[in-house]
């Protein structure tokens, strides 16, 4: 076999479908926490996603009218833009910053919910994700929804109708990595819908083994956006998405407490 | 004229009863931009902009995208 010969799904291997649309790559970005949108735009290309978050928030009335607009740099006619809730800490807050971007967005269904508990754990409050997943799904919207990686409450929000499950694998924005493989497992194991690693991946290897374990996906921000050279972090993200992508289909090899040479002993010179 | 009092994004601002949101918007210097548009928490259809006047104390929220996760 030469190169031209892989597998022929190899490229598909590497999709995410999501609410019935197809997207090239498996690793969704934020746009938070860059130097600027230049870099924010440099480090969105170099991770090739297909899906970017980005976050509402009131214009400053009166001021810098003519700065650019992060719409100019991710332009949604060149990438899906997922709106999110972040900084809302109640249902109501969350559906009513939704159904501003969705107007904001030309009517686009697909949203990122988070319903936030606690500014010092950013862990989702999941009696008010399910109210809010409930509304929005009622008003038409496709939620992709950030939860904690209880796989009971994971279950209520698929039977509901979200359209992506989005456990935590340890707190916004910390980096700690994958944390509750076994818990991020139960849920791949029962879930039909995508299932998407949302938070605490620091860094490529975090992204692979979510992958390894099974995930459609992996979203991340702060992770490339606070690397100290984000655009090449995008790149290593891109590639790591890939590999554990590749290495969950391929399938490990069973682990075993003993050794086991690579080399045949047969023939041995002696 | 008919000067009436609004709040914009949380702020007080002076306005006009006889404005319309599109030219609220013309007058901020936002036309043309990817915004969205409530009035007391209820989003206005960008088509109803040109339609729908201001009133007295109505609680006006202009939003943008912004870089988030």
């Amino acid at each position: 076999m030469n190169l031209n010969d892989l597998p022929a799904g190899a490229n598909t291997d590497h999709q995410l479908t999501v609410a019935g649309k197809t997207y090239a790559s498996k690793l969704l970005v934020g746009t938070g926490k860059y130097k600027d949108f230049q870099e924010t735009r440099d480090a969105v290309v170099a991770s090739g996603t297909g899906i970017v978050t980005v976050t509402v928030r009131r214009v400053n009335i009166g001021q810098h009218q003519d700065e650019p607009n992060l719409l100019d740099f991710v332009p949604p006619g060149e990438f899906t833009i997922l709106p999110n809730t972040g900084g809302c800490y109640n249902a109501a807050d969350a559906v009513y910053t939704l159904q501003m971007a969705r107007e904001m967005l030309g009517g686009h269904s697909l949203c990122k919910l988070e319903v936030l508990g606690d500014e010092k754990t950013l862990f989702p409050n999941m009696p008010e994700t399910l109210k809010a997943a409930e509304t929005l799904i009622k008003d038409g919207f496709d939620v992709m929804v950030y939860c904690s990686d209880d796989p009971i409450q994971a279950k209520m929000l698929e039977d509901m109708g979200c359209v992506a499950i989005m456990p935590l694998a340890s707190l916004i924005g910390s980096g700690m990595g994958i944390l509750n493989p076994w818990n991020l497992s139960l849920i791949i194991e029962q879930t039909q819908v995508p299932v998407i690693v949302d938070a605490g991946v620091g860094t490529a290897s975090d992204a692979a083994i979510a992958m390894e374990l099974g995930c459609d996906g992996v979203l991340m921000n702060t992770a490339i956006a606070k690397a100290r050279d984000p655009i090449r972090m995008a790149l290593a993200m891109r590639d790591a998405v890939r590999a554990g992508r590749n290495a969950y289909l391929a399938g490990r090899m069973p682990r075993r407490f003993a050794a086991s040479p690579s080399s045949p002993m047969a023939g041995l010179m002696t | 004229m008919n000067a009436i009092q609004i709040e914009l994004n949380g702020r007080p601002h002076p306005a006009d009863a006889t404005t319309t949101l599109a030219d609220l918007v013309a007058k901020l210097g936002l036309a043309g931009k990817s915004l969205a548009i409530s009035i007391n928490r209820e989003v206005i259809k960008r088509s109803d902009w040109p339609q729908r006047r201001i009133e007295a104390a109505d609680r006006i929220e202009i939003v943008h995208a912004i870089g988030g996760g």
